[in-house]
C-alpha cells in the first residue's frame, strides 16, 4: 500500500503543501474513498520517519434519509400547502396524501393553513395565506450544501429533533512531512531471492521489515475438547496408582443400586422429585439379586451387623424405581458386591470417572449432567490415616499439595471427610473433594468379610478443569460453541 | 446441610468468652460446622428486597452455621453451645432426666381413625420454663428446622407446642371430617372449618407447601382438650388458643406423624435442648400416650443407649496410638461420656438421647477421630499391591480419540438428556421406534429423554458455530442409551463414534 497510487499522491502532494494536509479533504480532491487514503496514511506511518499523521475528530452535520427527501421535495408542510387549491381540500382526502399528516399540523401550527369545520360535506383546509418560504426546505439545503455553520444552534437541534439532522463524528488524520520524508519511496523487498545474493544486490536493497504481531495463519488441526482432556489426565494419575477401571456404562440405574445399597435410607431428601431424574419408561428393575436384597431390607429397617439401623418400613417398590445416576458410587457398590461373592477375599483397588446426572434448574453454577471421580480402595486394616495418605499421593499428581481435612457427613460412609486445598488464587481454603470409610451397614450385607475396610473420595472433574483453565463456570464446555 | 443462624453476641455469651471470626472458624473446622457467612437481618433483607425495605432492621451480627444433616442437637443455639463447650472440656454434659409429676400425668389418648392418615403420636411437658424473647425465638426457630429436616418437611413428623395453662387434659388425638373441625387457628381472629383453612392457607407462603400432606382426605387429624379446645390441626396449623408467649411457664409438645421412630427422636431432640430454662434444668415431666390397642407409652423416651467398643478398635480404624483413657476423654468430649471397664481395654460408651445419629460402633469411630483432630492423624500408605486394568471401552475410547483428533476432527462433549423431537421427528422418525427411555419428572422439554444416537447433539453444536468457517469437523465418542426389553433394565450397549464432516 506504501508505493500504492494513493500513497504515492499524497506524498506529492504532501510535498506540495504548507504544513500539511487533511485526509478527508484529499480524498474529496482526489475522488477517492477516505478509507483509501487512511490506508495509505497509515502503512507510510509503518515506514518510519516519512510522515507524521495526527488523528483528529471532527464533527459535522448531514441530513438524514429523511432529511434528503425533504431537502429535495420540500418539507411536509409546504407540500401540505402547495396541494391545497384556491377553493379549498377535504381534510379527509389531505389527510391521504403522502405528507398529509405529518405536514398538516406544522402547516396548521404556522398558520399556513386554517380547517373550516362547517363546511358543507365535511371539514375543509384552506390557505390562509398566498404564499410560503420553505424555511425548513432551506436550511437543510444550506447543510447539504456545506454550510451548516450558518445555521443557528436552537435551528439545527430543531431540525435534530424532528430526526432530519444528525451529527456525525468524522476521524481525520493532519498528515505533515517527517523527519525523513521524501516523495519517492522506493519498493521494499519481501522475498530474499538467490540472485540477490549472489549478485550481492541484497546489500542495497531495502526489506520490509517483519511483523510479528500479526496473527498468522492457524495450522489445520483437529481438537480434543479440554473436559475430556483433563479426564485423559486423571484416568492416567489412577492407573500409575495401580485403580482398575469400573465398568460405568450405564446411566441408568436402579434406586437400590444408587441409593439402597449404600444404607441410604428411603426418605432421604437427595431421593426427592426435586434432585433425581426418576424414568417413566421404563420405570422399574426387574431384575435385582433377591437374597442381598433382603439384607437390605433388614439393615434398613431393623439393624444388624452391629447397626441400630434406621427403625422404617422399607418398601421393595421404592428400591425398584430406575433412574438416572446421581453419582458413581452406586457402580463402586456394584463393583464392591461382586468383589465380595469372591472367595478367599483380595484386595482392590477400583476408580471410575464418568456422567451423573442431578434434576436441577440450570444457571451458571449448576448444570444438570456432570462428571464426578471416584477411587476406592479395599483391604484389611484401612485406617483414616490410609485414606488420608491417598489422597495426599492423588491430589499431589494433580499439582495440589496443601491439604486439610474436614469432618463430613455423607449417609454411606462414617468417618467422612471434606478436603480441603488451599487456592492461591483466590486465597482462600477450597473444598476440592469428599471422602470417607464406607459403613459396615453398606459392606456386611454384601457379604466382605467383617476386617475389610474400603476408604473412597470422589470430586466432580469440573472443579479441576476449572482451576486449571481459569474458568469461573463449567457451563461453557457443554455449550455447544 | 441444614444453616442455624446465630446471634454472634449471644453465641458468645453463652459460651463465656468471645472469638475473632477467624478463631470462630477455626473451632467451627476442627468440629464439623462450617461458619457459612457473617451477616445481620439489615444485610440479608437489603440483598433480598434492597436497601430501602432494610431501613430500621437489625444489624445485629449475625453468624450463619453450616451444621452436618444428621446432628439434630446442633439445630439451635443451645444445643450448638452445648456441643462446643463439651468439645472444649468447659462444662460436663448434662444428663438428662424424665420425671413423673407429683400431680397428674398429662394424658394423650388416639382414636384409631388416625391409623389411615397420621397413626403416630408422642408427648411431653416442660415444667416451669422461663422464656426471653431470644429464647422464645430460638425455641420456635428450633421446630422450624427440625421441620425442614429430620420431618422432611412435615410428612414424616410435625411438632406442636402449646400454652398448658390454657388447656385441660386428658387430650384426644383423633381424626374428623374437615367440615366438622372448626377452631380459631393461630394468628387469627375468628373461627373457620378445616376446609375454609384449607382455602385460606392456599396464599399463604409458608403453609401452602404442606397442605397436599392431608389435602383431599376423607378425615383430618385433629388434638383436642377434654373441654374440646382444638390444640392443633396437624401438619398444618395450631390453634390459637394455646399459643405460647414469652410469657408461658408450662408447655406442653406434641409431635405427631408417620413415622413413629423420627417423632420419638423429634421430642427428644426438642425437650432436651430447652429443658435448659426449666426450673429444675434438664428434666422433663412425662406424658402418657394410649394407643387405639390400648397399649400406653410414657413419653419422652429420653433413652441412654450403651455400647462397648474396644480401645483397638478405635486405634486401628482411625490409625492412632491413644491410651484407652485417652480414647475415653476424646469420646466424653463429644458429648459421648466413656469409661474404660473391664480388662482395661473396653469402653463403655453412653449414648445419649441428643446423639440418635450414632447407630453404629463406626459412628463412635468417627467421633474419636474428630476429638483427636483429624489433622492431627498421621498420613499412611495402604500396602495394598494391585495390578490395574484399564475398561476395554473406555482404552478403546482413548485410542479413537487421539486418532480422530491427529486426522483433524473436534471433539465435542454433548448433553446426553434431550427433547423428544430430537431423537425422533427431528431425524425422520417415530418416538416409538427409536426404543428411547423417558424421564419422568423433566423440569424443562430439554430432559424429556435419554439420547439414542450421538447426532442431535453434533449438529446442534453445528448449527450454533455456523458462523465459523468451514470445514467444520465434529467428532464424539460417547454413551446412548436403548432399551433392553429383554433384560428388563436399561444400558447403554455401545458407545458409537459419531463424526459430522462439513
Amino acid at each position: 500500500m506504501a508505493d500504492g497510487p494513493v500513497a504515492e499522491v499524497l506524498l506529492r502532494q504532501l510535498a506540495a503543501a504548507d504544513g500539511g494536509l487533511d485526509s478527508a479533504e484529499l480524498a474529496a480532491k482526489l475522488g477517492v474513498e477516505h478509507q483509501a487514503v487512511v490506508g495509505a496514511v497509515k502503512s507510510l506511518q509503518a515506514l518510519g520517519e516519512i510522515i507524521e499523521a495526527e488523528l483528529r475528530s471532527t464533527k459535522r452535520w448531514e441530513l438524514t434519509a429523511e432529511g434528503e427527501e425533504i431537502a429535495r421535495e420540500g418539507s411536509h408542510e409546504a407540500r401540505v400547502f402547495r396541494s391545497i387549491p384556491p377553493e379549498g381540500l377535504a381534510q379527509s382526502e389531505l389527510m391521504r396524501l403522502p405528507s398529509g399528516k405529518v405536514g398538516f399540523s406544522k402547516a396548521m401550527s404556522n398558520k399556513w393553513i386554517r380547517v373550516d369545520k362547517s363546511a358543507a360535506d365535511g371539514p375543509r383546509v384552506f390557505r390562509v395565506v398566498d404564499s410560503v418560504e420553505d424555511e425548513v426546505q432551506r436550511r437543510l439545503q444550506l447543510v447539504q450544501g456545506g454550510q451548516a455553520e450558518k445555521l443557528g444552534e436552537k435551528e439545527r437541534s430543531e431540525l435534530r429533533k424532528r430526526k432530519l439532522l444528525t451529527e456525525v463524528t468524522l476521524k481525520t488524520y493532519w498528515v505533515s512531512k517527517g523527519s525523513a520524508f521524501s516523495t519517492s519511496i522506493s519498493k521494499q523487498e519481501t522475498e530474499l531471492s538467490p540472485e540477490m545474493i549472489s549478485s550481492g544486490s541484497w546489500r542495497d536493497r531495502p526489506f520490509k521489515p517483519y511483523n510479528f504481531l500479526a496473527h498468522g495463519v492457524l495450522p489445520d488441526s483437529g481438537h480434543l475438547h479440554p473436559l475430556l482432556k483433563v479426564r485423559s489426565e486423571l484416568r492416567q494419575i489412577f492407573l500409575e496408582m495401580g485403580f482398575t477401571e469400573m465398568p460405568t456404562d450405564n446411566f441408568i440405574e436402579s434406586s437400590f443400586w444408587n441409593f439402597d445399597a449404600l444404607f441410604q435410607p428411603q426418605q432421604h431428601p437427595a431421593r426427592d422429585q426435586h434432585d433425581t431424574f426418576f424414568l417413566r419408561d421404563p420405570a422399574e428393575a426387574l431384575q435385582l439379586p433377591m437374597d442381598y436384597v433382603h439384607r437390605v431390607k433388614r439393615t434398613h429397617s431393623q439393624g444388624g451387623y452391629g447397626s441400630q439401623g434406621y427403625k422404617y418400613n422399607w418398601k421393595l417398590e421404592e428400591a425398584r424405581k430406575n433412574l438416572l445416576r446421581t453419582h458413581t458410587t452406586s457402580a463402586s457398590a456394584r463393583a464392591l458386591y461382586r468383589l465380595a461373592q469372591k472367595k478367599p477375599f483380595t484386595p482392590a483397588k477400583y476408580f471410575s470417572i464418568d456422567r451423573v446426572f442431578r434434576n436441577e434448574t440450570l444457571d451458571a453454577t449448576h448444570l444438570a449432567e456432570f462428571h464426578q471421580i471416584e477411587g476406592v480402595v479395599a483391604d484389611h486394616g484401612l485406617t483414616l490415616g490410609h485414606l488420608m495418605g491417598v489422597l495426599r499421593e492423588f491430589f499431589t499428581k494433580l499439582g495440589i499439595t496443601q491439604l486439610r481435612f474436614k469432618p463430613a457427613y455423607n449417609p454411606y460412609t462414617e468417618p467422612s471427610m471434606e478436603v480441603f486445598s488451599y487456592h492461591q488464587g483466590l486465597r482462600k481454603w477450597v473444598e476440592v473433594g469428599n471422602s470417607g470409610i464406607f459403613r459396615p451397614e453398606m459392606l456386611l450385607p454384601m457379604g466382605l468379610p467383617e476386617n475389610v475396610s474400603v476408604i473412597a473420595w470422589g470430586l466432580s472433574l469440573e472443579r479441576p478443569t476449572m482451576i486449571n483453565t481459569a474458568s469461573t463456570t463449567s457451563g461453557s464446555w457443554w455449550a455447544t460453541r | 446441610m441444614p444453616t442455624v443462624s446465630v446471634k454472634r453476641d449471644l453465641l458468645f455469651r453463652a459460651l463465656g468468652r468471645t472469638y475473632t471470626d477467624e478463631e470462630f472458624d477455626e473451632l467451627c473446622f476442627e468440629f464439623g460446622l462450617e461458619l457459612d457467612e457473617i451477616t445481620s437481618e439489615k444485610e440479608i433483607i437489603s440483598k433480598e428486597q434492597g436497601n430501602e425495605k432494610a431501613e430500621g432492621a437489625s444489624d445485629v451480627v449475625l453468624y450463619k452455621i453450616d451444621v452436618p444433616a444428621n446432628r439434630y442437637d446442633l439445630l439451635c443455639l443451645e444445643g450448638l453451645v452445648r456441643g462446643l463447650q463439651v468439645f472444649k472440656e468447659r462444662i460436663k454434659a448434662p444428663v438428662y432426666k424424665r420425671v413423673t409429676p407429683n400431680g397428674e400425668i398429662q394424658k394423650l389418648i388416639i382414636t384409631e381413625e388416625t391409623a389411615r392418615i397420621r397413626p403416630y403420636a408422642v408427648a411431653a411437658v416442660l415444667r416451669n420454663i422461663k422464656f426471653t424473647k431470644d429464647r422464645y425465638d430460638s425455641f420456635i426457630e428450633l421446630q422450624e428446622k427440625l421441620h425442614q429436616n429430620i420431618c422432611r418437611k412435615r410428612a414424616l413428623v410435625a411438632i406442636g407446642t402449646h400454652d398448658l395453662d390454657t388447656l385441660s387434659g386428658p387430650f384426644t388425638y383423633t381424626a374428623k371430617r374437615p367440615s366438622d373441625i372448626k377452631f380459631k387457628p393461630l394468628n387469627k381472629t375468628k373461627e373457620y372449618t378445616a376446609c375454609e383453612l384449607m382455602n385460606i392457607y392456599k396464599t399463604d407462603n409458608q403453609l401452602k407447601h404442606y397442605l397436599h400432606i392431608i389435602e383431599n382426605k376423607p378425615l383430618f387429624p385433629v388434638i383436642y382438650d377434654s373441654n374440646g379446645v382444638v390444640l392443633s390441626m396437624p401438619p398444618i396449623i395450631n390453634g390459637n388458643h394455646s399459643k405460647i408467649t414469652v410469657n408461658t411457664r408450662n408447655v406442653f409438645i406434641e409431635c405427631t406423624g408417620t413415622d413413629f421412630t423420627k417423632a420419638k427422636i423429634v421430642l427428644d431432640v426438642i425437650v432436651t435442648m430447652f429443658s435448659e430454662y426449666c426450673e429444675n434444668p434438664f428434666t422433663v415431666e412425662a406424658a402418657e400416650v394410649v394407643f387405639p390397642n390400648g397399649k400406653s407409652y410414657t413419653f419422652p423416651e429420653l433413652a441412654y443407649r450403651k455400647e462397648i467398643v474396644r480401645a483397638d478398635l478405635i486405634n486401628k480404624k482411625v490409625g492412632i496410638r491413644e491410651t484407652p483413657e485417652n480414647i475415653a476423654k476424646l469420646l466424653t468430649r463429644m458429648h459421648l461420656k466413656s469409661e474404660v471397664i473391664g480388662d482395661g481395654n473396653q469402653i463403655e460408651i453412653e449414648i445419649p438421647p441428643t446423639r440418635a445419629d450414632v447407630i453404629h460402633a463406626c459412628d463412635i469411630v468417627e467421633d474419636a477421630a474428630i476429638a483427636y483432630g483429624y489433622n492431627n492423624i498421621q498420613m499412611a500408605l495402604p500396602k495394598t499391591y494391585t495390578i490395574a486394568n484399564q475398561f476395554p471401552l473406555n482404552k478403546l475410547t482413548e485410542l479413537l480419540r487421539y486418532d480422530m483428533a491427529a486426522a483433524g476432527f473436534t471433539e465435542a462433549l454433548t448433553f446426553a438428556l434431550c427433547s423428544q423431537e430430537d431423537i425422533a421427528d427431528k431425524l425422520g422418525l417415530d418416538i416409538s421406534a427409536t426404543k428411547a427411555v423417558h424421564i419422568s419428572n423433566p423440569k424443562t422439554a430439554e430432559f424429556q429423554v435419554a439420547r439414542t444416537t450421538l447426532l442431535p447433539g453434533l449438529l446442534k453444536t453445528i448449527a450454533a458455530n455456523r458462523k465459523m468457517p468451514l470445514p467444520l469437523k465434529l467428532f464424539e465418542i460417547s454413551d446412548i442409551v436403548v432399551k433392553d426389553s429383554s433384560r428388563g433394565k436399561n444400558k447403554s450397549p455401545f458407545s458409537p463414534a459419531e463424526s459430522i464432516l462439513l
